[in-house]
């Protein structure tokens, strides 16, 4: 009988989802929150579809076509690319070696003195605490800071916008990194502090095997926004293909800057195709 | 003296109590079964021997030392020292077999050796050796995410018998084996503890396999010692009443029922326990 389902279930079991009250109540302070955060942002939607507004943003976009496939210019451009993945490479080696050590001692599942808790407890929760303050005002600062300043010490060119990546995308690598190492299954690693092995052990064995594939296509995730990055970064005169764009812009040539365009499209889908091949290879 | 507990008592985080005043002495080369309904706190209690837990009350001593007085160096060189095999083997899926059981020496390896393993394996004989011992030689280089239950669990034990501790202990080691595979490993885990004079502890779920292979049985019960007796002073009343609260019914290894004899007769017949044949 039918009918006698319903009566069968626990009756204090309701047959409404009871959380459901409190997501729409969440839905609607987030609307709540967003909306004057756009009036803000003067985000005025119907602004792009003004006549006016088409005509200038059309015009813009028109001066881009065609692009200049000038061999003379494909020159410049293919070395102000090799400039930019040098850099942003560069920046990312560098970054990493910043992020790896940094992200090791901030991340609570490689702490011995959390087990029990045992000795060096509080010198543990100091240098923690550290870390986690010197990561923050590393990727706190902008890149396009640390890049004016750095351009000031070493001149214009990519050095300065390699380390400004280092450094802003080592704070970041470091803080993710250390979440990532907190996220999967931290009981290989425990067990292994447990029976006396060394932090950087326990990583290896214990933390690695079941974070590499994330750690990498995160890593190769901020790769590819460096290589964005130092477009801004060439703005400042760091170099690479964002001075070249630069240079365009002042002249007003939107066919070199629709090229260089396309090859920045191109770096992201090489940037993609990496990373589904680390993974793949780590899986 | 392997260990000794004196009114130890634990309380998690939480606020639930695990432990309530557990006095316990172990001299070296004994072998100890903890049994006790689920949530008893036999886990509890064999993580403060391991030292990954610090009790709220009481004292611990684990291999002549005070395990929170050490420095932390010195409690790293202990914890070398005492090896665990987990309930649920804590090995990450994608890990080889071999690196599994290796990592039972990275608290007696310099560093450096730990590290070139990673690149080469330091030590092929040894692990082959420990998998052996459990039938598991054939795995060796298989990843453990390609490896049942009960597997992986026997690369578990092999990883704390290639340690080599001088304190074995083992939370409910057999858990995900058939009673044969059980009785194999428990076995390996016995002929390690008395081939190298150190003491085992090993909580069971199975009576069965306390009462066959362990000289004395401590049964554990909402966090204090019901009883702690040699195997054959065990009754079956005395066990009725550890499991209590459950069905009635003793947990075994093959999920048969249990015979317990009488201790006068278990001498006689060499015997403590008798599974009555199944049938058909
Ligand atoms: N990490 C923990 N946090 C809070 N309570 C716990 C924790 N571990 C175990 N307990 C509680 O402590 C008691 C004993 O647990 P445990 O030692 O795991 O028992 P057993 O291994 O005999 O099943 C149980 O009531 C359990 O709920
Ligand atoms: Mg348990």
């Amino acid at each position: 009988m039918m009918s006698a389902l319903p009566s069968a279930l626990p009756p204090t079991a309701p047959l409404r989802d009871p959380a459901a009250l409190s997501r729409a109540g969440w839905t609607l302070a987030a609307l709540l929150v967003l909306w004057p955060l756009l009036h803000i942002a003067q985000f005025r939607p119907g602004d792009l579809f003004d006549a006016r507004n088409l005509k200038v943003m059309g015009n813009f976009v028109g001066q881009f076509f065609p692009p200049n496939t000038s061999p003379e210019f494909l020159g410049f451009a293919f070395k102000a690319t090799l400039e930019t993945l040098a850099m942003a490479t560069a920046g990312i080696a560098l970054a990493m070696l910043l992020a790896v050590p940094l992200g090791l001692a901030l991340s609570h599942s490689l702490s011995i003195s959390r087990i029990g808790p045992g000795p060096g407890r509080g010198l543990g929760e100091v240098i923690r605490a550290a870390t986690r303050f010197v990561l923050l005002v590393l990727r706190g600062i902008p890149e396009i800071v640390w890049a004016l300043l750095l351009v000031r010490a070493f001149g214009l060119g990519p050095a300065a916008g390699v380390l400004a990546v280092a450094v802003t995308y080592g704070g970041m690598l470091g803080k993710v990194y250390s979440e990532i190492l907190e996220s999967g299954d931290t009981r290989p690693a425990r067990a292994l502090l447990e029976s006396g092995s060394g932090r950087l052990m326990a990583f290896f064995y214990g933390l690695l095997p079941g974070s590499a594939q994330e750690l990498a296509s995160y890593t190769v995730y901020r790769w590819e926004c460096a290589v964005r990055a130092s477009v801004i970064m060439g703005f400042v005169g760091a170099g690479g293909l964002g001075q070249l764009m630069d240079q365009s812009m002042k002249m007003l040539n939107g066919g070199e800057v629709s090229s260089i365009l396309i090859i920045f499209l191109l770096l992201v889908l090489l940037a993609d195709a990496i990373s589904v091949a680390i993974r793949r290879l780590l899986a | 003296m392997s260990f000794e507990l004196s009114q130890i008592g634990l309380v998690h985080a939480n606020g639930q109590r695990a432990l309530r005043a557990i006095t316990l002495s172990v001299t070296g080369g004994e072998r100890i079964a903890i049994i006790g309904p689920s949530g008893a706190g036999k886990t509890s209690l064999l993580r403060i021997l391991a030292t990954s837990i610090r009790p709220s009350e009481g004292r611990v001593s684990v291999l002549q030392s005070n395990p929170w007085q050490l420095s932390g160096h010195e409690l790293k060189r202990l914890r070398a020292r005492i090896g665990v095999v987990h309930q649920f083997p804590p090995i990450p899926p994608r890990q080889r077999a071999i690196t599994a059981v290796l990592a039972g020496r990275l608290g007696q390896w310099p560093w450096w050796k730990s590290a070139l393993s990673l690149i080469y394996p330091a030590d092929i004989a040894g692990p082959r050796e420990q998998l052996a011992r459990l039938d598991l030689a054939d795995r060796l280089f298989e990843r453990c995410d390609r490896l049942s239950g009960g597997q992986l669990q026997r690369i578990g034990v092999a990883r704390v018998l290639y340690q080599r501790p001088d304190l074995l202990l083992a939370d409910e080691p057999v858990s995900a084996m058939d009673p044969a595979l059980a009785d194999l490993t428990v076995n390996q885990l016995h002929s390690e503890a008395a081939t190298r004079g150190v003491t085992l502890v090993a909580s069971l779920h199975a009576v069965d396999v306390a009462l066959r292979w362990f000289p004395r049985v401590i049964g554990l019960r909402a966090g204090e010692i019901v009883f702690d007796l040699p195997a054959v002073k065990v009754s079956d009343g005395v066990l009725r009443d550890l499991y209590a609260s459950e069905t009635g019914i003793l947990p075994t290894q093959d999920n048969q029922p249990l015979t317990v004899l009488p201790a006068e007769e278990a001498a006689v017949n060499g015997l403590k326990v008798v599974v009555p044949p199944r049938v058909i």
